[in-house]
């Protein structure tokens, strides 16, 4: 029994010394393997007495066993070495910087935004968006308004000119998107909910004008729109635009040539470090003007001032914009500076919503 | 218009505290633009005593000062003036005081070894005007230790409002006590002007020279001569009235003239008798006809211009300036007293063409009241009598004084119909009342009456007039916000297609890492000619600037010099979009929405600048066309819908551009690189490669009954892919070899791609080695290998054909 004892501590040995899967592999064949040293042992059996080979069956079985278990562990340990190893020689520096996704540098302009945040508002309050041309007829930016030819209302507005045709006529970039408003009442009959936004134009340009400026304006005209309504749809606005439960509004009586009776409308802030906050503080701040549609400019439109009535009010979507997201000039809106429309411009998926919320 | 309490005091009798008064200005319409208190700035100046003035012991023109300033002892002060001396009353600043003249704070020093607690005052270093060769010399019953400036009268804030132009009734100071006075803010003190009579005929008489159809341009001219009249400066308080609203005294005529502009909105003008040639005349100028005005400056004048001529020809340019000739001066003994009323629209239009803005000019376009013509020339005169003496002639009136006040037929009940406010009709009435117009009630209907608008109220034109007056004085504030009715319980969709495509445009083109920006409308001309525009009915005839000239004919030429502007500051890897309007014609249909985009440097949508992962490849043409076509599929165009025909507008790089199109009259956009003439114009460096799409040209999608997608059909069988090499003319193009793959098996080829492109060594020179990868996709059954054989030979045979592709071997 020496030689089996001999046999384990040496097949073992091999074991324990096979430094990869490979060697073994190779130990094990020549253990257990079909000539191996212990398949020799166990083919002696067969020439055994009945009892020799009862006795010497077990021990050599007994030998095969411990063989295979140690085989077994040693191939799991290799394994898992060879594993190891391999990913070892896999690391990548996962420290190295990646590119920005297209997603992370997109911008979308400040005014397309609000743009954006004007509408998801209004669609809830059943306002279509309107649209007109830039290049306006001096009758539609102007007489169709009740601005009489030589009114000193008209020299409120710095206008742009295009040369005079042969006919006489000027066209002009519309100083306001109140024409849109007029395009409006001739096209669609009463009930209008609508709200006009778009680029105007003035020759005017120093720290807070520029030349050309966005508005929106919005009217609605039926048979009994008043003055209560255009109060409640601006401070429904201007509390939802703002995002803050309250807004003190104070209507102080003006003049708009378009409108009568007239109001401009400011509304309650704090200035704290150059930052306005609404909804607290004792400042006022000018933010729109607006009024009940005149009784001209519904005659004009083709609509008896005695049968339909309404209103209309506007203001200055960069104005706004700045108001709420805190740009301090209103130039750089338009000098396309990407650092400027990188820090003040908004995420392309930074979709304004009711739902969602209009700013994230 | 500017005007400061005290005055506004003179007309009202109030108890009201400024607070009350501004807040009440802006309530009813009048709003408050400034209150500015010049003695809020003298506040820390008071009146001293010196009770001692010794030498200064080390400065021989110093002196030091024991100062009683009101407090319980005595203060030292070292004092430079020649007046310092005791029982000088004068004025006193304590440290802390700052000194508005010389923009310094005083402090406690030591001047020569003499500590000075503070400083005596000169005028000058007030901001006043005075003796200022040394300080203050103050009556001798001037109260020690009061604040200077309330003692002297300082204390009188500037208010200035900012008068809409529809209230012409309050360009005065009068008119504004009368609104406050009718908003329940004090008494109006209404003084009556008793005509004066006159010691002789006036000699000097005025023809109104005019066509009848012309009589509206001058209806009213009165003119009075006073004999004999002293002109000179001003008395004190006329001088300081004019001066407190920004105002320069002249002499006292004119000052008269001046201070009746804004004290009653009349304006006047004054001739110098002695240099008026021969009887006036009121007409229309003749072409040819100049005039020095007071302004110094010869203004040339036509038949559309309204003037007072005298026998040597044009004096005066009716209701906006007096000439220079005949003005008044202190040599002025006889003086001509003219109160007119002008047509207000030719006074505006005169105005504006020859450039002139007066304060008479102000007030005439806007309309002046016509009922105060009269009483306007009386009081003038009354006031020459009193400031420069002499004898008045009778007034001479040519035409008459014009009756325009509206009647309106008003029913109460539009003020509720228009503002939701319900009031009742006698506190209704009573304001229109208050506003001076006249109420006539019918028995039969309370709320039926007839409104007569007072003479100074030429605004009032109809019913919304009478309701726009009664709520600005009964408080805009008394109107309740009432909810508007919600049409349907969930609104509906209201973007036109258009509308949902240029927001669309807007993300898409962000998602692709692209930057929006807002660029003018306008750009310069030559720009505009590049990009196809610069047409004469598209220039405006008064640009801001040379550069902002022409309407612009695409987005392209702002983000070129946005590209530019940002590469000048160290950002030259951008990538800019815009959407918005571009102008073919100056007709209505003649503006279009585009979306366009430009790339620079290596802005790639994959990102920008040098990277460790990758070469830092400039951008190239088929940046542009994925952006292009990511766009156009994120309108719900189809890459396969949309026709990229190659080569595009001149300004772009003839050999790497394309034009979208549905058809060769249907072109869309474009898309390649910026023409190296187009850099050189705009003095730009690239690489620059762009696209633009015009949103409105895009074609619909097709109406569908449902909102059901398609069905979706699957093979139970893989898909087999193949490649093919071909060798053609570097001419042949990859879309070409592309359609004539396909073209083999309409059936069974889903995809054709080109995964190498190759010409060098081992391809004859002119030619091209094009791979392509075919994906089958076998619908019925397994394809055998047969059948493939059969359509990898017909895609073969097919390129051939089509291309003159020879399989690569």
């Amino acid at each position: 029994m020496n030689d089996l004892t001999q046999l384990e501590t040496r097949t073992l040995a091999a074991i324990d010394a096979a430094q990869d899967e490979a060697a073994l592999e190779f130990v094990r064949v020549n253990a257990l393997g079909k000539k191996g040293s212990i398949s020799a042992l166990l083919a002696t059996l067969g020439k055994m007495s009945p009892d020799e080979r009862r006795n010497e069956g077990a021990k050599i079985n007994a030998l095969k066993d411990r063989v295979s278990e140690a085989l077994s562990l040693r191939r799991n340990l290799l394994k898992g070495e060879a594993l190891a190893a391999r990913l070892a020689s896999e690391t990548l520096d996962v420290t190295l910087p990646v590119r920005a996704t297209a997603l992370e540098t997109g911008r979308i302009h400040p005014i397309s935004q609000v743009m954006d945040e004007l509408t998801a508002i209004f669609a809830d309050m059943g306002f279509s968006i309107a649209e007109g041309p830039d290049v306006e007829s001096d009758d539609y930016n102007f007489t169709k308004l009740n601005f009489p030819p030589g009114h000193p209302a008209r020299e409120m507005h710095d206008t742009f000119f295009f040369n005079r045709k042969e006919d006489g006529t000027r066209k002009l970039l519309r100083t306001h998107t109140s024409p849109v408003q007029v395009r409006t009442m001739l096209k669609n009959p009463p009930p209008i909910r609508v709200i006009c936004p778009g680029r105007t134009y003035r020759c005017d340009s120093d720290q807070t004008h520029t030349p050309m400026f966005h508005q929106v304006e919005g009217l609605v005209i039926d048979r009994k729109a008043h003055m209560g309504h255009l109060k409640w749809i601006l401070e429904t606005f201007c509390k939802t635009f703002f995002e803050v439960p309250n807004v003190k509004m104070r209507f102080r009586p003006s003049f708009f040539p378009f409108t009568e009776p007239s109001a401009e409308v400011d509304i309650q802030c704090s200035r704290k470090g150059g930052e306005i906050r609404f909804g607290e503080g004792d400042d006022w701040l000018e933010i729109l003007g607006c009024g009940m549609v005149h009784p001209n400019v519904l005659r004009n439109c083709g609509l008896d001032p005695d049968e339909f009535q309404g209103f209309a009010w506007g203001m200055g979507i960069d104005r706004i914009a700045m108001l709420k997201y805190g740009m301090p000039d209103l130039r750089p809106f338009f000098e396309a500076d990407v650092r400027w429309l990188s820090h003040y411009g908004f995420r392309p998926l930074d979709l304004p919503s009711l739902a969602g919320g209009l700013s994230s | 218009m500017k005007f400061t309490l005290s005055w506004l005091k003179t007309h009202l009798e109030t108890e009201a505290p400024l607070d009350a008064i501004v807040e009440t200005l802006t309530r009813i319409g009048l709003e408050v633009e400034h209150v500015d208190n010049p003695a809020e700035k003298l506040a820390p100046f008071v009146i001293a005593e010196i009770l001692e003035a010794a030498p200064h012991p080390n400065a021989d023109r110093l002196r030091v000062c024991k100062v009683n300033i009101g407090e319980a002892a005595p203060v030292q002060v070292v004092c430079g003036a020649e007046n310092a001396r005791a029982g000088l009353k004068t004025v006193f600043a304590a440290p802390g005081a700052y000194i508005p003249a010389k923009n310094f704070t005083i402090a406690k020093g030591v001047i020569r070894g003499v500590e000075s607690a503070g400083m005596m005052c000169s005028p000058e270093e007030l901001g006043l005007e005075g003796d200022s060769s040394g300080i203050f010399e103050l009556a001798p019953d001037a109260p020690v230790g009061r604040p200077f400036a309330l003692w002297a009268g300082l204390d009188d804030p500037v208010i200035e409002i900012n008068l809409t132009p529809n209230r012409a009734d309050a360009a005065s100071v009068y008119g504004i006590a009368r609104d406050l006075a009718a908003a329940g803010l004090g008494r109006l003190v209404e003084t009556p002007i008793p005509p004066v009579a006159g010691e002789f005929p006036c000699p000097v008489e005025a023809k109104l020279d005019f066509a009848p159809d012309d009589a509206f341009l001058a209806p009213l001219f009165a003119l009075r001569l006073v004999r004999g009249v002293k002109n000179g400066p001003s008395p004190e308080w006329l001088r300081n009235r004019l001066k407190s609203i920004g105002l320069r005294p002249i002499n006292a005529l004119v000052d008269i003239t001046n201070f009746l502009t804004f004290d009653r909105g009349r304006p006047l003008h004054v001739f110098d008798a002695g240099k008026v040639a021969g009887q006036l005349v009121v007409r229309r100028a003749r072409a040819g006809e100049s005039l020095l005005a007071l302004d110094g400056k010869t203004y040339a004048l036509d038949g559309n211009v309204v003037v007072i001529a005298d026998d040597s020809g044009v004096e005066s340019l009716a209701g906006v300036m007096g000439g220079e000739a005949s003005g008044c001066d202190d040599n002025t003994t006889d003086v001509l007293i003219e109160s007119a009323l002008w047509d207000p629209a030719n006074i505006a239009r005169t105005g504006r063409k020859l450039g002139i803005v007066t304060d008479a000019r102000y007030r005439f376009e806007r309309g002046v009241d016509p009922a105060f013509a009269l009483p306007g020339a009386e009081l003038a005169t009354r006031m020459v009598l009193d400031l420069c003496g002499g004898a008045p002639s009778g007034l001479f009136v040519a035409g008459h004084v014009p009756d325009e006040r509206k009647t309106l037929d008003f029913d109460f009940s539009e003020v509720e119909r228009l503002t939701g406010l319900k009031l009742e009709v006698a506190e209704m009435a009573r304001a229109l009342e208050k506003l001076g117009f006249a109420v006539a009630g019918q028995a039969s209907n309370a709320a039926r009456v007839e409104v007569r608008a007072p003479s100074w109220r030429p605004d009032i034109e109809g019913k919304a007039d009478l309701v726009e007056e009664i709520i600005r004085l009964v408080g805009l504030d008394r109107i309740a916000a009432v909810p508007l009715e919600r049409e349907t319980a969930v609104s509906g969709p209201v973007l036109t297609l258009l509308q949902k495509r240029v927001r669309g445009a807007r993300r898409a083109l962000a998602s692709r890492g692209m930057v929006e920006a807002v660029t003018w409308s306008f750009v310069a001309k030559a720009q505009a000619e590049i990009f196809g525009g610069g047409a004469a009915e598209l220039a405006l005839a008064n640009p801001i600037a040379s550069d902002l000239s022409d309407m612009r004919p695409s987005l392209l030429p702002g983000l070129i010099a946005a590209t530019r502007a940002n590469f000048a500051r160290g950002f030259g890897d951008v990538a800019l979009f815009e959407v918005g309007q571009i102008f073919k014609s100056d007709a209505e249909d003649g503006q279009f929405v585009a979306a366009a985009g430009l790339r620079r440097g290596t802005a790639k949508p994959a990102g920008a600048g040098r990277h460790w992962s990758d070469q830092a490849a400039p951008v190239d043409v088929f940046d542009v066309k994925a952006d292009s076509l990511g766009l156009l599929a994120s309108l719900g165009i189809a890459a396969g819908a949309i026709q990229i025909v190659p080569g595009g507008p001149d300004f772009l790089h003839p050999g790497r551009s394309a034009t979208l199109q549905f058809g060769p009259k249907n072109i869309v956009g474009w898309f390649g690189e910026l023409h190296p003439l187009v850099l050189e114009a705009f003095d730009a460096t690239g690489p620059l490669v762009a696209f633009e799409i015009i949103l409105d040209a895009l074609p619909a999608p097709k109406a569908r009954p449902t909102k059901a997608k398609p069905k979706l059909e699957l093979s139970d069988f893989q898909p087999v892919e193949r490649d093919f090499a071909f060798i053609v003319d570097q001419s042949v193009r990859a879309a070409d070899l592309i359609k004539a793959a396909q073209g083999a098996d309409r059936h069974l080829i889903v995809n054709v791609g080109v995964f190498d492109l190759y010409a060098g060594p081992g391809v004859p020179e002119g030619k091209k080695s094009v791979a392509l990868n075919v994906t089958l996709q076998p619908r019925e059954k397994t394809l055998t290998d047969i059948e493939i054989d059969a359509v990898a030979a017909k895609i073969v045979a097919e390129a051939s054909k089509k291309t003159g592709a020879l399989l690569r071997s």
